[in-house]
């Protein structure tokens, strides 16, 4: 358990920033297609036995994809775990691309050979979805690096659980972006759980931003219920690598509605607690403020109808998509 | 023709590739201030700078994931590894990730990246810094595997492998560093995956690569002695591996001997031997023989680490059991 | 519009659940992601959280149910909507909009970082790989049967006892496996066997020097050393003979007469004839073949002024030599010549192949092809021609296996069609291009050369009218077939244009008089000349 002596709360959850129907309205539509495209993939995998494999759903954690991308723009660079649907979709992926890779058609983001874990889009600079969490994090920083070396200015988000942050690939990922001050904004979402094990159980010190202090590197730490304000202080990690060139750790304090993955029996966790969180849902909040904000009926309702045809579309394109065929042309580039 | 060494060949392969591309750099740990550990990259960063040629803490697993992300986006590194014994740290990297991201991103990036560095056993440098391990990389589809004997080979495979769009694990004998070779000047592009018949001959074939090549060419100087005329066939490559050269050879001479300096089990010339007598059962007159180190962990003794590993007199006794003589 | 639920996948290895209780009741409002029923797997109790927006019409399954996999559980949709229907489809089994899923795939072995332990599903099946470069065939039966433990590599395992002198492997396992060879086994190395077929060397009279008295290379050419002292009666395996070195000559439809319809591959000159030699030029090796002979250069005499130059006989040409030198020696050849109306059959044929159509490399029969077929069915009706001198009996053979000369470079060689007189035209013109072509690659099989009990050779490609060929012991006969050539003919008393073609069977009068061989040719002449009865 974290000693009293280096305990550090995240900021005030409740906390209001101001924002305009503008601003939020298009961020609230993302979310919420997220929200509905992973129900969707649920539904397929457990209902229709259409989806195989691994299945790791990001309900309940939209916020922060969503704000930190919103922040970023179609050239800056975006690394992830396997849990990225929810990331490649705000970078600009289509919900019908990334439902035809989870149903392993060949129309599919990476034509059936990457499935839910390896997604992948050039067009949007989305550098993967990765199964050995923590060793992306060198990955990222090597897109930084490069960015550095061309000095073209771009940035690169680098998001990953609290559970990777014990591993060697984040460590030293860390240190050589703090040494060679590579601007690259990486972005723990601690959502407490990493699969079975609580964070007390995994960490010494439960706060990872605090990692960076031993490498003198600028790091930030709150809670990610609020869309807005993932965007606000994320972006001010953008900022310092884009005009300084210089990384910061950043954590998000989050929550997954849903088990680690499909197979999960959530028997480490009460159904009390995640009820209370599910009481904070960022979808929701968001919802309300837009409402608060003084959102017009007719548009809301139109917005989510226009998400609800978009993700039903999705569907039946992955359905009616055929499946993928080939694999040979893709080991070694002639 | 100029003479030069192995060294040399290595050192002109990456400064000429990074003059004629700005995209090329190499990272790795003592390559720019200490002029390399073996000396292979002294004098660049006086050339290029500590943006091109940059020193690395000791972080296997972090700098070889920075250059396979960089090369995803468009640069082309060389990751220098001390010793290949130190890949294992970084093997995360090179196997979950470069190996595979051609193929996960359904063909939309590639990964241009040189993983170099010596491997093999040295002298007397005890059984962590001793390993061959090429066949843990060359059993991995997505990977290109190279291993140069001489500095003609090492330059032209390097600057090839350097402008291959796909990760090349390129393996240097680390005993070969001073070891000369005539190497013409200029462009000199050695295609990969393409074996060299170091040496014709009529009665047996040996197939060998890096170190063993020159333990090959020993033994076939010691046998034509005997009347026994030896052919020695240089693989270069492992993966792709050229079977069409070798089994030729075999074909012609009816024998076979593959040496390797590494470990028996599941080493690469098990590879080599299955392909052989698929290819050339009919022309066979014996079973193929092989040539390994001992199945051990390197000791440190000299007298013991010479015990293991292959040496001349081993290759002659497996080329005379292939002839039937004794 | 109401719908079915299915009892969702919980556990990768779930193939049926207990519903242990709802956690709501009919009529509930349920949004994705509320839990609905605890469901007790083969790992442990999950949670069901359904994924669907609506009303809980109907529970379709009782507390303490099993179900299957994706059966139907319970219908949701709008208040108030009739489900009847649906609660019938549910009874008939149907699952509605929850197809039974398809059985999981997931990864193996290690899954993503962290995930929990992936079920160990097996892979799909499908077809088995081939082979990833089938190239040569194995050769044949005398093949040396592996030694079950020379399959390790040649190194020591560990631990290692340090053997004094070289770090070698231990011998070869094989000889101490395989010198217990059952009496009747022959140990060969592959390339002792080929090389044996090549130099008509009988196994079994060679001693081997390899392990457990395996027969290698040195041993064979020792053999063949020593062959040229002793010839033996015509053995079968004396006959064998292999096509060496790249290259086959005379290709083209034998009887035609210009070289252009060569789709067939076809049995070509016969240099038993003595007269007429290959007119095709010998085409180099192109690569290096295990069996090149080493020819060494013989300094010329030094009085000849350089007139001549003596080239090292090849193992192949000692052996045409010896045999066809005993073949003239011993055996009282007569030739009986008859000249046939080639016109039916070559309308025949051209039936036949317009019936084959015409596809790239698709077969062609060819005039050779029906001769065959002819001598072969002429064989069957009068068997006494398919016999052979024994020097106190004669044999007479049972079955028809007609060899047929193909010539490569180096000489010639007779690979065999066995059972001509039953196969399809089809089958006899597939065998011999086949034949044909491994002939000229080396690749024939010790049983394609050796057994046949008569022969056919054709010169007609090169223009020859007709030649007498020579016996190939133990055989009796040899049908040598000239060209088709046009000619005028007296047909109902006027001349006419025809077809003609001359053949000539030698036969050995030991066993065929002048008689029985001219009836024997008549029989012939009459399959040829109707052709239809070929089918008969």
């Amino acid at each position: 358990m974290t000693p009293d002596s280096v305990r550090v709360e995240p900021d005030d959850p409740l906390e209001v920033l101001e924002t305009t129907v503008e601003e939020l309205a298009p961020l609230y539509r993302q979310m919420l297609a997220i929200r509905r495209m992973e129900e969707a993939a649920a539904k397929a995998y457990s209902q229709g036995g259409k989806i195989g494999g691994f299945l790791h759903l990001i309900i309940g954690q939209e916020a922060v994809c969503v704000g930190a991308t919103a922040a970023i723009t179609n050239e800056d660079y975006v690394v992830a775990t396997y849990r990225e649907h929810g990331h490649a979709y705000a970078k600009g992926c289509s919900a019908r691309a990334i439902l035809a890779e989870l149903y392993g058609k060949k129309t599919g983001l990476v034509k059936g050979l990457g499935g839910s874990m390896h997604l992948f889009d050039k067009k949007t600079n989305f550098l993967g979805g990765y199964g050995i969490v923590g060793g992306h994090v060198p990955i990222a920083a090597g897109a930084a690096f490069a960015s550095k070396y061309r000095g073209d200015g771009r940035v690169t988000l680098c998001f990953f659980g609290e559970g990777a942050s014990t591993i060697g690939g984040f460590a030293e990922g860390l240190a050589l972006a703090a040494l060679w001050k590579l601007p690259v904004v990486l972005i723990c979402e601690n959502n407490q759980y990493s699969m079975g094990t609580p964070l007390y159980r995994s960490l010494a010190v439960e706060d990872v931003s605090l990692r960076a202090l031993a490498h003198g590197m600028a790091r930030d730490r709150f809670d990610g219920d609020d869309v807005i304000k993932v965007k606000r202080r994320i972006g001010e990690a953008i900022e310092r690598a884009r005009t300084a060139g210089e990384p910061t750790l950043v954590e998000v304090v989050t929550y997954r509605f849903r088990g680690h993955s499909m197979s999960d029996p959530g028997l480490y966790r009460t159904k009390d607690e995640v009820e209370e969180w599910r009481r904070r849902d960022p979808l929701g909040r968001c919802r309300q403020r837009l409402v608060d904000l003084g959102i017009q009926d007719t548009a809301l309702e139109a917005l989510e109808a226009d998400v609800k045809a978009e993700i039903e579309d999705a569907v039946k394109f992955a359905e009616d998509s055929l499946p993928a065929d080939e694999y040979l042309p893709y080991v070694v580039k002639e | 023709m100029p003479v030069i060494s192995y060294r040399e060949a290595l050192n002109q392969a990456m400064r000429e590739e990074m003059e004629r591309d700005p995209d090329v750099f190499i990272m790795g740990e003592e390559v720019g201030h200490y002029n390399g550990a073996y000396k292979v990259t002294q004098g660049l960063l006086q050339r290029f700078s500590e943006r091109r040629i940059v020193d690395a803490p000791i972080a296997e697993m972090g700098f070889t994931g920075i250059g396979v992300g960089a090369a995803m986006v468009g640069l082309r590194p060389i990751v220098e590894f001390m010793t290949f014994n130190f890949s294992l740290v970084a093997i995360d990297q090179i196997i979950n990730n470069a190996a595979k991201i051609y193929q996960m991103s359904g063909g939309q990036y590639h990964v241009p990246i040189v993983f170099r560095g010596p491997g093999g056993p040295a002298v007397q440098v005890g059984s962590q810094h001793s390993q061959a391990l090429e066949s843990f990389y060359a059993h991995v589809p997505g990977l290109k595997v190279v291993m140069p004997s001489t500095a003609l080979d090492a330059k032209g495979l390097l600057k090839t492998a350097i402008r291959d769009d796909n990760p090349v694990v390129f393996i240097e004998g680390e005993t070969l560093y001073n070891t000369t070779w005539e190497v013409p000047d200029g462009d000199l592009l050695i295609p990969l995956g393409q074996a060299d018949v170091k040496r014709e001959g009529a009665d047996i074939t040996l197939i060998a690569w890096s170190k063993m090549v020159w333990t090959c060419l020993d033994a076939a100087r010691q046998l034509a002695d005997d009347g026994i005329d030896c052919e020695v066939v240089d693989i270069r490559s492992l993966r792709p591996l050229d079977v069409d050269t070798l089994a030729g050879s075999v074909r012609k001479t009816g024998r076979c001997v593959v040496v390797e300096i590494g470990w028996p089990v599941a080493g690469f010339g098990a590879e080599i031997a299955y392909q052989m007598q698929r290819l050339c059962m009919d022309s066979l007159d014996a079973p193929i023989e092989r040539v390994t180190s001992d199945d051990v962990p390197m000791p440190y003794a000299k007298n013991l680490e010479d015990e293991v590993q292959p040496q001349v007199v081993d290759v002659v006794a497996a080329v005379r059991r292939a002839l039937y003589l004794d | 519009m109401a719908q079915i639920i299915g009892l969702p996948k919980l556990s990768p290895t779930m193939e049926e659940g207990v519903l242990v209780r709802w956690t709501k009741k009919e009529g509930d409002k349920v949004s994705p992601g509320d839990l609905v029923a605890e469901v007790e797997t083969d790992k442990a109790n999950m949670d069901f959280n359904i994924e669907d927006e609506g009303v809980l019409l109907k529970f379709l399954v009782k507390e303490g149910e099993t179900v299957k996999l994706g059966a139907p559980v319970a219908i949701i949709g709008k208040a108030g909507e009739d489900v009847a229907a649906l609660v019938e489809q549910a009874k008939a089994g149907g699952s509605g909009g929850a197809a039974a899923p398809a059985p999981a795939k997931p990864a193996d072995g290690k899954p993503a970082k962290g995930a929990e332990d992936s079920a160990s599903a097996p892979a799909a099946r499908r077809e088995p790989r081939e082979a990833t470069r089938p190239e040569q065939d194995q050769t044949g039966k005398a093949a040396v049967k592996p030694a079950a433990k020379s399959a390790a590599a040649a190194a020591r395992p560990a631990p290692a006892k340090p053997t004094a002198g070289a770090k070698a492997a231990p011998a070869a396992p094989a000889a101490a496996t395989a010198s217990a060879a059952a009496p009747g086994r022959l140990l060969a190395s592959p390339l002792a066997k080929t090389l044996a077929i090549e130099l008509g060397i009988d196994l079994r009279q060679v001693t081997g020097t390899g392990p457990g008295g395996r027969i290698v290379e040195r041993d064979v050419r020792a053999a063949a050393e020593n062959a040229g002292k002793s010839n033996g009666h015509g053995s079968d395996d004396d006959r064998a003979e292999a096509a060496a070195h790249d290259g086959g000559a005379g290709d083209g439809d034998a009887g035609e007469g210009d070289a252009g319809d060569g789709d067939s591959a076809e049995p070509a000159e016969d240099d038993r004839a003595g007269e007429a030699r290959a007119a095709a030029p010998p085409r180099a090796a192109a690569t290096s073949q295990a069996l090149t002979v080493r020819a060494r250069p013989v300094a010329q005499d030094a009085d000849s002024d350089g007139d001549w130059t003596d080239a090292p006989a090849s193992s192949m040409r000692k052996r045409i030599a010896s045999r066809m030198t005993e073949a003239k020696r011993d055996v009282p050849h007569i030739y009986l010549m008859r000249e046939l109306d080639a016109a039916p059959l070559l309308a025949y044929r051209q039936r036949l192949n317009d019936l084959l159509g015409d596809k790239p490399g698709g077969l062609k029969i060819s005039v050779n092809d029906l001769v065959i077929k002819a001598t072969a069915l002429a064989l069957r009706r009068m068997p006494e021609c398919n016999a052979s001198w024994q020097g106190d009996a004669i044999r007479q053979f049972h079955r028809v296996h007609i060899g047929v000369a193909v010539a490569i470079p180096e000489g010639l060689v007779t690979p065999v069609v066995r059972d001509a007189d039953a196969k399809g035209i089809g089958s006899i013109a597939a065998e011999i291009k086949d034949l044909a072509d491994r002939a000229r690659k080396r690749a024939l099989k010790v049983h394609e050369i050796n057994g046949s009990t008569f022969s056919v050779s054709n010169l007609g490609m090169f223009g020859i009218e007709r030649f007498t060929a020579i016996i190939n012991p133990p055989e009796a006969g040899i049908l040598a077939v000239g060209a088709v050539r046009d000619l005028p003919v007296v047909a109902a008393g006027s001349v006419v244009a025809g077809k003609r073609m001359t053949v000539t069977m030698s036969c050995d009068h030991r066993v065929i008089d002048g008689a029985t061989g001219a009836r024997w040719l008549t029989v012939l002449a009459e399959l040829i000349e109707k052709p239809e009865s070929l089918a008969l």
